[in-house]
């Protein structure tokens, strides 16, 4: 599913603990996982569960005890901080947008550190204001005051890529956003994704916006990796019965959501007279298939690619998909 | 000795007879245009831009020491307490005691002078700079940190921009208080508007006091307008923000 660009990097993370003097308990335990060249890895967990600490070990804003991270092979250790951080895009709840610079400026912060020029900078912010649906015209004169949460955010991800890092941290970086704005971004973000593929590690405290976001779920409680999956894995056969109270009852119809259409084996669709069935583009989930089923009434879809019909797709069609779930749900 | 100074002449004005004098001086009026007019840039115009270079050198060598403190205190909040001590002790010592006590330390001039009125500077300044250095948003300073900058260019970048709200407001509000205080430095010979006014209060000249006084509030108001519209330059950001 994600070919990795020849510029991605993996993220390794090798027995890495953290612990903090005067507490008995280590924050992070032992924390050993791998992130794919271009991917994006959720790790998600309770409150405390060590989540954004693992995550700030690797810009190392908060500094390893024990065990290694590593980026293509090399230590984060090895390299000078703020080289290492001025290498790695950091998105973060509270945005942390710099108020008295304009836009241009802030996305630009990065890049004059690294001594580009003027026009390069105001090139570069330019192209990435349109990349995250701003306006370059308008909007690179402006101050961050003067715009919305959710707009405040796309500049916090044009500012965290400037420089085009193979690598980007984000910590809840739509935690603080309105329901609405926060599902625009995240499409937007995934589209931005597939066109720009970076490896991305994203920690979230919601289970809907883990299996969203990502490619690998890693679900973290008391400082310790109690499993890592892909988001079907983690849904289809959740590891205990915390992972599986935590991705919730409704595991079943979430999964709904991961596949698409064209995961299904369609059934051919009719020669004549299929316009009288409710359509639906192959690229939908199985989520919307089926509640398009449920709101029609019907006991059949056609399923169309660019408006052309390729096949028809049944209830018991997505039912049987999601059957291997049925056995481990009853546990 | 010196204090005899402001104590106006017995017996009535002294009105001086500069050549010829219109009605307007001859009976002491409280104020006399003309005349002023006429000796504005003999009598008033040097001592204006001594009371403007007094204020600056004050309020600028108080900056200095008072930034140098508040970065200091920025880092090792250990010393905040001992230098906003001795900032308001200085700062509630009466002006004309400070002025005597000093006189006898470093003479009757000009040194004696700034160095009281810079002391009376420091607290505003002192106090206005943490204040700004401390109130930088949390989140931008993790931003710049996350992003690799130094120390020294998160305060040079972030923080110092940041903090100049509060810090030009104490700067205006030491000038003005500077601009005030300068007129006392006259009783220690140190020069300033306040040269006219003891003069006047002493000859019972009404003009020439009314006048230096004028002057020196006018000096303020336009020292404090001229402060805001460098602040608006500065921090062009402050005012446009978004309105819910």
């Amino acid at each position: 599913m994600n070919q990795a660009d020849s510029g991605c990097v993996e993220i390794a993370f090798r027995e890495v603990s953290k612990r903090y003097e005067g507490r008995p308990e280590a924050a992070v335990n032992r924390l050993s996982f791998e992130v794919p060249p271009g991917e994006i890895c959720v790790l998600i967990g309770p409150s405390g569960c060590g989540k954004t600490t693992a995550l700030k070990m690797v810009n190392r804003l908060i500094a390893i005890t024990d065990g290694d991270i590593t980026i293509d092979g090399r230590s984060v250790n090895a390299l000078e901080v703020t080289q290492l951080r001025r290498g790695i895009g950091y998105v973060f709840q509270q945005i942390g947008l710099f108020p008295h610079m304009s836009v241009e400026a802030n996305i630009g912060s990065v890049p004059r550190l690294l001594g580009w020029s003027k026009q390069r900078i105001r090139a570069r912010a330019a192209e990435l204001l349109s990349l995250v649906g701003l306006d370059p015209d308008a909007d690179l004169r402006r101050y961050p005051g003067e715009f919305s949460g959710g707009q405040q955010q796309r500049i916090g991800v044009a500012r965290a890529m400037a420089v085009d890092p193979p690598i980007m941290l984000m910590d809840e970086p739509f935690g603080a956003i309105d329901p609405i704005t926060r599902e625009r971004l995240q499409d937007d973000f995934l589209r931005l994704h597939r066109e720009v593929r970076k490896t991305i590690i994203f920690v979230t405290h919601d289970i809907d916006e883990a299996i969203k976001m990502g490619d690998r779920i890693a679900i973290m409680r008391d400082g310790q990796l109690v499993q890592y999956a892909t988001s079907d894995e983690l849904l289809a056969s959740p590891a205990n019965d915390f992972v599986a109270s935590f991705v919730g009852a409704d595991r079943g119809l979430k999964r709904l959501r991961v596949w698409t259409l064209r995961d299904l084996t369609l059934d051919p669709a009719p020669p004549a007279g299929g316009d009288s069935l409710p359509s639906v583009e192959v690229g939908r989930s199985l989520r919307d298939a089926l509640s398009l089923l449920l709101t029609e009434g019907a006991g059949q879809l056609t399923v169309t690619e660019a408006g052309k019909p390729i096949g028809t797709v049944t209830l018991e069609a997505i039912t049987s998909a999601v059957a291997q779930d049925r056995n481990t749900a009853a546990a | 000795m010196i204090s005899g100074l402001i104590t106006p002449a017995a017996g009535g004005p002294v009105i001086p007879t500069f050549g010829k004098s219109s009605t307007c001086v001859v009976q002491n009026h409280q104020f006399c245009m003309s005349w002023f007019l006429d000796n504005f840039s003999s009598r008033f115009q040097p001592r204006l831009l001594e009371h403007i270079e007094l204020t600056a050198i004050a309020v600028g060598v108080g900056m200095v020491i008072a930034f140098a403190a508040a970065l200091l205190a920025h880092t090792q909040s250990w010393f905040e307490t001992p230098f906003s001590l001795l900032a308001a002790f200085f700062y509630t010592i009466p002006a004309l005691a400070f002025f005597e006590v000093m006189v006898q330390v470093t003479g009757i001039n000009r040194l004696t002078a700034e160095i009281a009125l810079v002391s009376y500077t420091l607290l505003i300044l002192f106090r206005n700079t943490l204040t700004g250095l401390r109130a930088v948003p949390d989140d931008a300073l993790q931003a710049a940190e996350a992003m690799g900058l130094t120390r020294r260019q998160t305060l040079t970048r972030v923080e110092l921009p940041l903090a100049l709200p509060p810090i030009m407001a104490g700067i205006r509000i030491a000038t003005v208080t500077t601009i005030s205080l300068t007129t006392v430095a006259a009783y220690i010979g140190a020069g300033g508007l306040g040269e006219p006014i003891f003069d006047g209060i002493q000859t019972g000249f009404k003009t020439e006091f009314v006048a230096a006084g004028f002057l020196a509030v006018a000096l303020a108001l336009v020292a404090d307008g001229l402060l805001v519209i460098v602040q608006r330059l500065l921090t062009p950001w402050a005012r446009r923000v978004r309105r819910a």
